[in-house]
């Protein structure tokens, strides 16, 4: 049972677009101010086609002057949230959470290596500007598809110098994760923050070099897969029900709106609770939870509703109702 | 509770003598939070909360497995960093599935907790209590767990001695307490009271240690190291042998020592020792000493002990009554004092903004 949430009234008090996507957003809630701590997120109520919704965003610094700050990537196949949020003005009235962590930073490590890709910046930097502040030993590897989608990243140059290495898959450099799990130090830890594909990668290659498996430390956002975001359909042949999946809601959400009894908790693809079996897909099944193993995804039995979804085409399931 | 908690969360707590901690799981609840200690196979002492990241089970009802604690209920696994490393039926691990863990750090023969910030547990900052080391000052202390009544009490019981006069009268108490002046001093981190009793004819205990006749100078210099340990440096020298101006050869010097960890708003765990220079070699003096402080009910810590849970009593049954301060209370509000700057530089809540209505 997640703990009751501290949902308090706040504000919007500055927004800054970083990237042409990737909008900062300065929130100031009311009462007694708790700190984020490296790697935590804030939960937001957000609107999205009328109905209230939550949506977490990792904070990307300490909070000094009292502010959570995120920020937020305008996405085209959004569930809602982030077309929500891009839609605010400062001034703007919220409901935020108190921050929670669930990709703390241990401290005192002889050596960090931060990998981000994308929008998964967010919480490496907060992470980064700890490190830098405490003195540690941190190298810093940030991937995006182009320059200009680099968030933060000449701050980050300024602050950390020749420990910061970025690469732009559109000028040729991708990470080589098998080299980055090499070059870490014995008893140096690996925080991994991006898209599943990148996540699954830096298991492997951890694994492959015998590294202890919990000096890996990765958060996802479940929201981003091998295939496109894609409209579907979900056919569950024992409650006769043919739902469509659109491309900005979840599968859980819409089976869940079409009745389905479903049960779930994180919500981001780690926990497996909502998990159903697959009787036939007619497409590739994009597995985005860290849930299922390597081979459990490969022998395709079963998927997350939360985060897991089909390129389009028909998905074939059964879910736990059995008849009275 | 946050609000309102007396006691600072960024600073290191004694949570145990280093030869409490085994390889086995013991518990504690050191600032409200619940902890469970153990050793690992390398000698190095480690802390987790003590509840499941499932389920919350105290992990102390588990076992220890090598360097790890697997849960009682379920089975799950946790690492000394507090990362769960096995999670039944499942091929993975959940990612976020961790319990909290504690920096530690062993100095002066006690385990030091640190319950606030990680990233702000400097082991700089333990507090000087090499007199507990076992090296120049000897003696063997102990540990009254769960003492019903918030630290903070113990901080007044030890900053005025004038108690001893009716506490412990017949052992250490005497009326020249009461009437002998005494200045207190502090720093930001630090308060001292110093007391100098001059040509008083010395109370029992003190008079069978010296083992000889007349007249003493006595002296108690308390020291407070914010949050909550207190040295008081106390001893008796015959009356003109120089005592006052620094010659204590012709006297015995002891020192009582106390950390004192809050377990909760309204209790805490009181780590006691008294050690001495003299006859250092006599085990049966340490013994001795150590059950005048302690024993059955009877030693002078048993009646501190009874007054200060009295008095917690009082003070819940009579929340809104107001606390009276004295003159002797000197010592003990400069601590307060500095405890109440470290809540405030830890961050107290800030003020409402006020905002004009749109």
């Amino acid at each position: 049972m997640p703990a009751p949430l501290d949902w308090r009234r706040a504000r919007l008090a500055a927004t800054r677009d970083l990237t042409r996507d990737v909008r900062l957003l300065a929130i100031e809630p009311e009462g007694a101010f708790v700190p984020p701590t490296p790697g935590c997120h804030i939960q937001v109520g957000v609107q999205v086609d009328g109905r209230a919704d939550t949506r977490s965003y990792s904070v990307v610094d300490p909070g000094r002057d009292g502010l959570y700050r995120v920020a937020v990537k305008r996405l085209a196949t959004s569930r809602g949230g982030s077309r929500y949020m891009w839609s605010l003005a400062p001034g703007a009235r919220l409901l935020v959470s108190s921050p929670a962590n669930h990709f703390e930073l241990a401290p005192g490590r002889p050596h960090y290596t931060l990998v981000a890709a994308g929008i998964g910046i967010t919480p490496i930097r907060s992470m980064a500007l700890a490190l830098a502040e405490a003195g540690a030993e941190l190298r810093l590897l940030y991937a995006a598809r182009t320059r200009a989608e680099l968030a933060f990243a000449d701050e980050l140059g300024a602050l950390l110098g020749e420990r910061l290495d970025l690469f732009v898959a559109e000028e040729g450099r991708r990470i080589d994760l098998g080299a980055v799990v090499a070059a870490v130090p014995t008893g140096g830890e690996l925080y991994l923050c991006g898209p599943i594909g990148l996540m699954e990668a830096g298991k492997r290659a951890w694994a492959l070099a015998g590294r202890p498996a919990a000096s890996l430390r990765f958060e996802t956002f479940g929201s981003s897969g091998r295939h496109a975001t894609l409209p579907f359909t979900v056919r569950i042949p024992r409650l006769g029900l043919e739902i469509r999946v659109p491309e900005n809601r979840t599968m859980l959400d819409a089976m869940e709106a079409a009745g389905v009894a479903m049960i779930h908790d994180c919500r981001r693809g780690e926990c497996g609770l909502c998990a159903v079996r697959i009787l036939d897909a007619d497409g590739v099944v994009d597995h985005r939870d860290v849930f299922f193993s390597d081979e459990e995804k490969a022998a395709n039995a079963k998927l997350c509703t939360c985060v897991s979804r089909l390129p389009g085409g028909v998905l074939t399931i059964d879910t736990a109702d059995r008849a009275a | 509770m946050t609000d309102l908690r007396p006691f600072p969360l960024n600073a290191w707590y004694a949570a145990a003598w280093s030869h409490e901690i085994r390889r086995e799981l013991s518990a504690r609840t050191i600032c409200g939070k619940d902890v469970v200690l153990y050793r690992r196979s390398d000698g190095q002492a480690a802390a987790l909360e003590d509840a499941c990241w499932h389920r919350l089970l105290p992990l102390s009802l588990g076992r220890l497995q090598g360097d790890e604690v697997v849960c009682g209920y379920h089975g799950l696994v946790f690492n000394a960093d507090g990362r769960c490393t096995y999670m039944p039926a499942q091929k993975t691990i959940n990612p976020s599935a961790c319990v909290r863990a504690y920096p530690l750090a062993e100095r002066h023969r006690l385990v030091w907790l640190w319950p606030g910030d990680p990233a702000l547990a400097d082991p700089a900052l333990i507090p000087d209590f090499h007199w507990n080391d076992g090296t120049d000052w000897v003696g063997e202390g102990g540990t009254f767990y769960s003492l019903q009544c918030d630290y903070r009490l113990v901080i007044d019981n030890l900053m005025d001695l004038t108690h001893e006069t009716y506490v412990h009268a017949g052992s250490i108490g005497d009326e020249a307490i009461t009437s002998a002046p005494f200045e207190v001093t502090h720093t930001d981190r630090t308060a001292t009271v110093t007391r100098w009793m001059i040509d008083i004819e010395p109370p029992p205990f003190w008079k069978r240690q010296l083992g000889r006749e007349g007249h003493v100078d006595r002296w108690q210099v308390i020291h407070f190291q914010a949050p909550s340990t207190v040295v008081g440096d106390v001893g008796v020298a015959l009356t003109g042998t120089g005592a006052p101006e620094g010659d204590r050869s012709q006297g015995v010097n002891g020192a009582f020592l106390a950390a004192i960890t809050p377990e909760s708003e309204t209790s805490c765990h009181y780590f006691w020792n008294f050690v001495r220079t003299f006859r250092t070699d006599d085990e049966g003096l340490t013994r001795d000493i150590q059950r005048a402080h302690v024993n059955d009910g009877h030693g002078v810590y048993d009646q501190d002990h009874a007054v200060l849970e009295a008095q917690q009593k009082a003070l819940l049954r009579h929340p809104r009554l107001p606390f009276y301060n004295l003159n002797i209370d000197a010592g003990a509000l400069w601590a307060r004092r500095l405890i109440d700057d470290i809540l405030a530089r830890e961050g107290a809540p800030r003020p409402p903004r006020v905002e004009a209505a749109d």
